[in-house]
């Protein structure tokens, strides 16, 4: 399809579509809410909801924005956001006055050179942070001769490379897969996305509506049985609807989806569990009603690197 | 004009790089305003002037050490594009150093604030390890009976030493926090370390976690 002479994919056209009704409808029902609530801790919540709409449609457009100029917008786009989660992270833990220097090549060195390489399709980036980077930081650490809590230290540093950058990188790596008959396309991130981020949307939904039993009191008091069960199974239903975004058959996209809205489930976890470690509640202010950039991408930190290695595994070239 | 357009960029850079989230717990106030603060850093009175909205910066003038900003590139920045008051540093403390020299420091600088002009003063005078506030210099009482109708109010940054902390170079991005708390006065029966302990526990109480 060709519009004002400018190639356009009529399915990704279709999925960017979709995304805008669904968010006006979210939009719509966000005013019906905040007209009809009369409590205070009703409207609290329906104003971090409106809140959380209004920053999904400025990423939505971001997203989009970057899709459009194609790999290098969206290496770029989440260059960045490993740049501001690794931030997050780092702030975060505690380091020591002698991990400055290694923190300087954390971020200004492992960091670029990851997406580097992505965007001259080097795939020897699936070695570069979990080899280089592993040997890299305790040398450095060493070097600069503070030997408290060393392994913590290095530990934490490597955690975060591994977290923020290497884990979110899989996610613009699909950009440069090569699979038959399909050929490296935008379409596969957007449908890692979509059915990522409305699992958590949807989780937080049926969570609020009917959440009764806790999962992980201790570790996230949001989770709920019923969000989870509701949240995973209608991400799943509608990334199987979504099957035609994909080189995937009808069942393959049914149970991709699913290990989706599981794994993003795993990451939502897990970084509860170091926020509630640290005593916070959100990792920043970054994103308003959502949090920091990291309680954004919790859920793909885990759901990438496992989506990418499972399509290279079964589809790749 | 054109320092003032320098100002603004540099405030916007100053509160990218530090990334610093602000939090005032009294709402800011037009009026004349001391704001003292803990010292690890130079990047602290960059932030601390960037945090400040834009109506106040314009009327806000850090005071700072004439012996680091007394030349070249940094004059030009510390004179002309944020109007810094630059004192000699031993002067920040009264007690250790000629009391004369000490007195007519304070008097400059109240009234080269006149009644229209802010301040910033890091009153630990010199940059600490960003753990503890050291104990205050007595320069913020004596510019207090100075200027009794001029409200203090304390600010307490964390997080911008391990940016850059002492003896570094290369910034690491951390996130920066900058609180701004209730103002205070100087009571009339209060003595000189009375009140310096009072100011300094107001900057160390608006410590998060």
């Amino acid at each position: 399809m060709t519009i004002y002479g400018l190639h356009v994919d009529p399915a990704l056209l279709a999925a960017c579509a979709g995304i805008l009704v669904l968010l006006t409808i979210a939009t719509v029902i966000g005013f019906i809410l905040r007209a009809s609530v009369n409590t205070p801790s009703a409207s609290a919540t329906i104003a971090n909801l409106n809140q959380r709409i209004y920053a999904w449609w400025v990423m939505c457009l971001v997203f989009g924005l970057t899709l459009a100029v194609g790999p290098t917008g969206s290496l770029v786009l989440f260059g960045l956001v490993s740049f501001l989660a690794l931030r997050e992270y780092i702030t975060l833990v505690e380091t020591r006055r002698a991990d400055h220097k290694t923190l300087f090549w954390t971020f200004f060195l492992f960091t670029p050179l990851q997406y580097v390489l992505l965007s001259i399709k080097w795939l020897g980036f699936f070695i570069v942070i979990p080899v280089y980077g592993f040997l890299f930081i305790p040398a450095a650490m060493a070097l600069a001769g503070d030997t408290q809590s060393f392994l913590d230290r290095a530990a934490k540093i490597q955690w975060g490379l591994m977290l923020c950058v290497y884990c979110i990188s899989y996610a613009p790596a699909l950009l440069v897969l090569d699979i038959h008959g399909y050929g490296p396309d935008a379409k596969l991130l957007l449908f890692l996305v979509i059915v990522g981020q409305l699992s958590d949307v949807l989780q937080y939904v049926w969570g609020k509506l009917i959440g009764r039993h806790k999962i992980a009191p201790n570790v996230s008091p949001n989770k709920t049985w019923e969000g989870f069960i509701g949240g995973t199974l209608s991400a799943t239903a509608i990334g199987t609807g979504l099957w035609w975004l994909t080189p995937f058959s009808l069942p393959a996209a049914a149970a991709i989806s699913f290990m989706i809205t599981l794994l993003g489930f795993g990451g939502g976890l897990v970084m509860s569990a170091i926020k509630r470690d640290r005593g916070i509640k959100d990792y920043g202010n970054l994103i308003r009603g959502h949090g920091g950039m990291l309680d954004r991408m919790d859920s793909m930190i885990f759901a990438a690197p496992v989506f990418f290695h499972v399509v290279r595994f079964f589809y790749g070239l | 004009m054109n320092d003032r357009l320098l100002a603004d960029a540099l405030a916007g850079v100053a509160r990218f790089v530090t990334g610093a989230q602000v939090t005032w717990i009294a709402a800011p106030a037009p009026q004349q305003t001391v704001f003292f603060a803990n010292h690890t850093s130079h990047l602290d009175f960059v932030t601390l002037w960037a945090s400040l909205p834009r109506r106040l910066r314009s009327r806000t003038r850090p005071v700072a050490a004439q012996d680091y900003w007394e030349h070249g590139m940094r004059r030009k920045l510390a004179v002309d594009v944020f109007n810094a008051i630059l004192v000699p540093r031993r002067e920040h403390g009264l007690a250790d150093a000629d009391p004369s020299v000490a007195v007519k420091t304070i008097e400059r600088i109240a009234r080269e604030m006149g009644d229209a002009y802010s301040l910033i003063i890091f009153p630990e005078g010199t940059r600490g390890d960003g753990n503890d506030v050291a104990h205050f210099k007595s320069g913020l009482y004596h510019l207090a009976q100075h200027k009794p109708g001029v409200q203090l109010v304390p600010a307490y940054i964390e997080n911008l030493n391990r940016i850059l902390p002492k003896g570094e170079f290369l910034p690491v991005p951390f996130i920066s926090r900058i609180t701004f708390g209730q103002p205070i006065f100087v009571d009339a029966a209060e003595s000189k370390n009375a009140f310096l302990d009072r100011a300094r526990g107001a900057v160390c109480g608006l410590k998060q976690r």
